[in-house]
């Protein structure tokens, strides 16, 4: 074997190309908000003086408290809407598993600050609950308060992350993990907690970082219900209100990107070496039993109370949008279409847009994806791995942030042959889409490489054809499915993103959907319009992942047949 | 501990039913291990062996019998309070504990005072030999530590007897020969009643005092590995426990002798027997020989349909008639074995037939 690879010029074209565009988009914008983090405005010398003049503020470090205690709450209490039906599910042939593992992830399908506006009609001090009961009880809970209205509509949301990474986790322990504890004498809490609990303890803290890091960035929920002293909304308005030039926005920008960092190196170190996967193959996971009659009324009890709550927002937001007027009532006056007829006659832009950037963003993240896994995957160019890792990189970086580093990146250019601003032209929106989305893209499409056989090409190629006719004829079409799969996520996805598209739309008539629901919800008036144009956006994620779904388990399906004829 | 025998029990199953909805995989089943016996359970996969460990464990529950560990009724007992060491074919070694803290788990469980623990977890991996790997985690261990951590964290506990569900099939061929070995000193040198479950009956037969063979849920036979392999009870027992021949035919008594006519036109006369009418005979491979076709010696004739070469053997499947017949021969310098095709003769040993 020769240690020379055979060299490809086109390859060595496409890894610069996509070094550029992550450079030019992702590194190097967040770079500037660092930079612009560390710069004395009036001197322009690196300097700390602005974040001491962060801590020194006391509205910031109350920003800061509040984010902190509301990721750490949301996580808190999606744990305690997680751990009931995980353990439901896996400890016991109960019939209800089937509802939760269908209904407990609808949540997912609804972008939070969609629904928060509908929570604060059903929940809020004069919503649907508390009016009721105040008559009965004569008393009110303060679900939706200031911090608390975050906080419940953030885990009501998220957390289908922990359920799913903790029912994983609990099915991956093999029964002889139990048997073995019981035969030396181990039983009931004592065996869950030296042993069914450990064991479970990476999945549960990869799902709640991720939970806690979703929370913590998250800037539509807080703005939508009027809670400004957190992080997010304070850099959004800085910046949307002092202007471009104030350092505190990139302060904060600076903080949500450490955090995020903190959040992904705590789940790593939880997943690290742990592989704790013990099923055999055969082997069952923990063992189940049959419910008794009182504990199955008590579970089914639980679990139709979690999941009334959970999926409340869903009602409420479809009660907004059909309502006429609802407020102070516990239900809407009446019930009319007019909302979704005006949407669709007077602002079908919002709709439009975002098919057009949600797609093009999509093709892009494909594109890149598929380059990207290719170039790691199946050439020899040096540094090919630092494109993966760039690409990961944008896991850590919130959409405010990038949405930050475009406006100050980009500030004062023009866009090609024109004199708009270039950082709030529509098609930097959808390249700050793509980034976003480019990590979750590049992992679908590196699986959907990973599944094609390296043997499959070589015959081509052995055959005659070259690398360009075996990637358009062989490669690609085995990787359909994956890569379908990739586009519908990315797609779904990329229409409810709020953050970055907030800091980078100029005019009403070049914004996507999830800016003409922040808008519409700001007055009391747009909030059945509003809710109309939510309902749209569950309804593409929805339809989003289901497709997404049955692309990826019809590939599954085909698979194992071909290995059944083989 | 490491020298000091174990406080062991023998085991007594009566009249176990065991099913699960409507299939029924234990058919009343008794049998009585004795104490600082080594049993095994033989048989082929689905035969029951392991669910009738797992009941005496406790992972299993019978409709109907009864368990005793000595005097004591235990199938009422979940398993945790048996006091029956288990080791199970996976190992089931905690990855998120150290080999100590794997070892020194039921210790803690039964809260014993902190410096017993060490020393029995001492005593425990220096008699498996793995006092230096403490504070490794299992999966820097290979399958062979892992397999003696296993042991070490079962035995230190002091069971009343010791369950081994397949605890060799995890392993290599080599490292498996050397661990049957290892099991068995262990398990002579604690006295403890030991049964051992196993599709291989290579590893039966080596290390057992007696073997139950299963099959279908049902004990077929109970026997030191020598009574299993002459005096098999059934065909099923026979095929199993090595290869055997069978041949149906009749058998009729000419004076004093008895004579077995088979289908194929054999004629053996046979000492000792008193059967008579429609049996079978069986016989070992190696009690059957080749000779020249025709001869005073030959009892029957065939062609060699193929000869595999063993190293120690050459073994031949001969046809005779429509039935193929396996012959061992002894293999030695200078010997011309049969050629596939061949017309050969059969002599056979007589005193070596099985009448079933």
């Amino acid at each position: 074997m020769t240690s020379k690879a055979y060299k490809n010029p086109g390859q060595t074209a496409l890894f610069f190309f996509i070094a550029l565009f992550l450079l030019s988009f992702l590194i190097i914008p967040v770079v500037k908000v660092f930079y612009v983090a560390f710069i004395d405005v009036n001197t322009g010398n690196l300097t700390f003086i602005n974040f001491v003049d962060f801590f020194n503020t006391s509205l910031f470090m109350e920003s800061f408290y509040n984010s902190f205690y509301v990721a750490a709450m949301s996580v808190l209490l999606a744990t305690l809407i997680s751990l009931p039906l995980a353990y439901f599910t896996t400890r016991f042939e109960f019939k209800g598993s089937i509802i939760i593992q269908s209904l407990g992830f609808v949540p997912l399908i609804m972008p939070p600050f969609v629904g928060a506006v509908a929570m604060q009609l059903l929940f809020g001090s004069n919503g649907s609950i508390n009016l009721l009961m105040d008559e009965y009880f004569g008393f009110t809970i303060p679900f939706m308060e200031g911090l608390n209205g975050v906080i419940f509509v953030q885990s009501l949301h998220y957390f289908p992350f922990i359920l799913i990474n903790l029912s994983a986790s609990l099915n991956n322990i093999d029964r002889s993990m139990e048997e073995s504890a019981q035969n030396l004498g181990s039983s009931g809490m004592r065996l869950f907690r030296r042993i069914v609990f450990p064991l479970a303890m990476p999945g549960y803290v990869a799902g709640a970082s991720l939970v806690f890091i979703k929370v913590f960035d998250d800037l539509g929920t807080p703005l939508l219900l009027n809670v400004n002293n957190m992080l997010a909304p304070q850099a959004y308005l800085r910046i949307s209100s002092i202007g471009i030039d104030d350092p505190m926005g990139y302060v904060i920008a600076v903080i949500l990107v450490i955090f995020s960092l903190f959040a992904m190196w705590i789940a790593s170190l939880a997943l690290k070496g742990k592989d704790y996967s013990t099923v055999q193959k055969g082997g069952g996971g923990l063992a189940k039993r049959k419910m008794r009659p009182m504990e199955r009324l008590i579970a089914y009890f639980i679990v139709i109370f979690i999941l009334l709550t959970v999926l409340s927002p869903h009602f409420g937001l479809t009660m907004l949008s059909f309502g006429t007027i609802w407020s102070y009532s516990i239900l809407p006056d009446g019930f009319t279409p007019d909302h979704y007829v005006e949407i669709f006659s007077e602002t079908p832009e919002f709709m439009m847009n975002t098919l057009l950037y949600a797609s093009l963003a999509a093709s892009i993240d494909i594109i890149l994806g598929t380059s990207i896994a290719y170039l790691v995957l199946r050439t020899k160019i040096r540094f090919r791995h630092w494109l993966d890792y760039a690409a990961m990189a944008a896991l850590a970086v919130p959409g405010l942030v990038l949405g930050i580093g475009y406006l100050r990146t980009f500030l004062g250019a023009s866009i090609p042959f024109g004199d708009a601003p270039l950082a709030t032209w529509w098609v930097m929106l959808v390249i700050a889409l793509s980034i976003r989305r480019l990590p979750y893209a590049l992992r679908a499409c590196t699986s959907a490489l990973q599944q094609v056989s390296r043997s499959l090409e070589e015959a081509a190629e052995n055959l005659g054809a070259n690398k360009a006719k075996t990637i358009q004829r062989i490669v690609l079409p085995l990787m359909s499915g994956g890569l379908l799969a990739g586009f519908v996520t990315s797609f779904a996805t990329a229409a409810v993103e709020l953050s970055a598209t907030i800091m980078l739309v100029s005019t009403e008539s070049d914004a996507p959907l999830a800016y003409g629901i922040y808008v519409f919800m700001q007055s009391a008036a747009g909030r059945g319009p509003g809710a109309a144009l939510g309902m749209v956006a569950v309804l593409i994620v929805g339809l989003g992942t289901y497709f997404s779904h049955r692309i990826i388990e019809k590939g599954r399906l085909e698979r194992s047949l071909e290995s059944n004829h083989k | 501990m490491s020298l000091k025998k174990l406080q062991s029990v023998g085991i007594e199953l009566k009249n176990i039913d065991l099913s699960y909805g409507d299939t029924q995989v234990i058919k009343n089943v008794s049998l009585k291990i004795n104490k600082g016996e080594f049993f095994a359970f033989l048989g082929p996969s689905g035969c029951g062996k392991s669910t009738l460990l797992r009941l005496i464990a406790g992972f299993e529950q019978c409709q109907n019998g009864e368990v005793f560990l000595g005097d004591e009724e235990v199938s009422r007992l979940p398993p945790w309070k048996r006091n029956v060491g288990m080791v199970f074919q996976n190992y089931a070694l905690w990855p998120h504990m150290t080999i100590w803290k794997n070892v020194s788990f039921g210790l803690e469980e039964r809260k014993l005072p902190h410096n017993e623990i060490n020393q029995r977890v001492n005593d425990a991996l220096e008699l498996v030999g793995l006092q230096d790997y403490a504070q490794r985690r299992p999966n820097q261990l290979s399958g062979g530590q892992q397999q003696r951590v296993a042991l070490a964290r079962t035995i230190v506990i002091e069971p009343r007897v010791l369950l081994l569900d397949e605890p060799l099939s995890n392993l290599d061929a080599k490292l498996r020969v050397h661990m049957r070995q290892e099991l068995l000193e262990l398990q002579r040198k604690l006295g403890l009643t030991t049964i051992f479950v196993t599709h291989d009956q290579e590893e039966a037969n080596t290390t057992s005092d007696r073997i139950a063979v299963l099959q279908d849920g049902i004990v077929q036979q109970v026997g030191s590995p020598m009574d299993l392999y002459d005096k098999p009870e059934n065909l099923f027992v026979a095929q199993f426990l090595g290869s055997a021949n069978v041949l149906k035919g009749k058998i009729k008594t000419e004076g004093n002798d008895a004579i077995f006519e088979g289908e194929q036109g054999l004629k053996v006369s046979l000492s000792n027997c008193d059967a008579e009418g429609s049996k079978s005979i069986i016989f070992r491979p190696q009690n059957i020989f080749l000779c020249e076709q025709g001869s005073g010696e030959a009892d029957l004739n065939g062609i060699v349909k193929k000869r595999e070469f063993l190293g120690n053997l050459v073994r031949y499947e001969i046809q005779v008639d429509q039935q193929q017949i396996l012959v061992d021969e002894i293999y030695g310098l200078g010997k011309e074995p049969a050629e596939e095709g061949m017309q050969v003769g059969l002599s056979m040993d007589s005193d070596h037939v099985i009448i079933m």
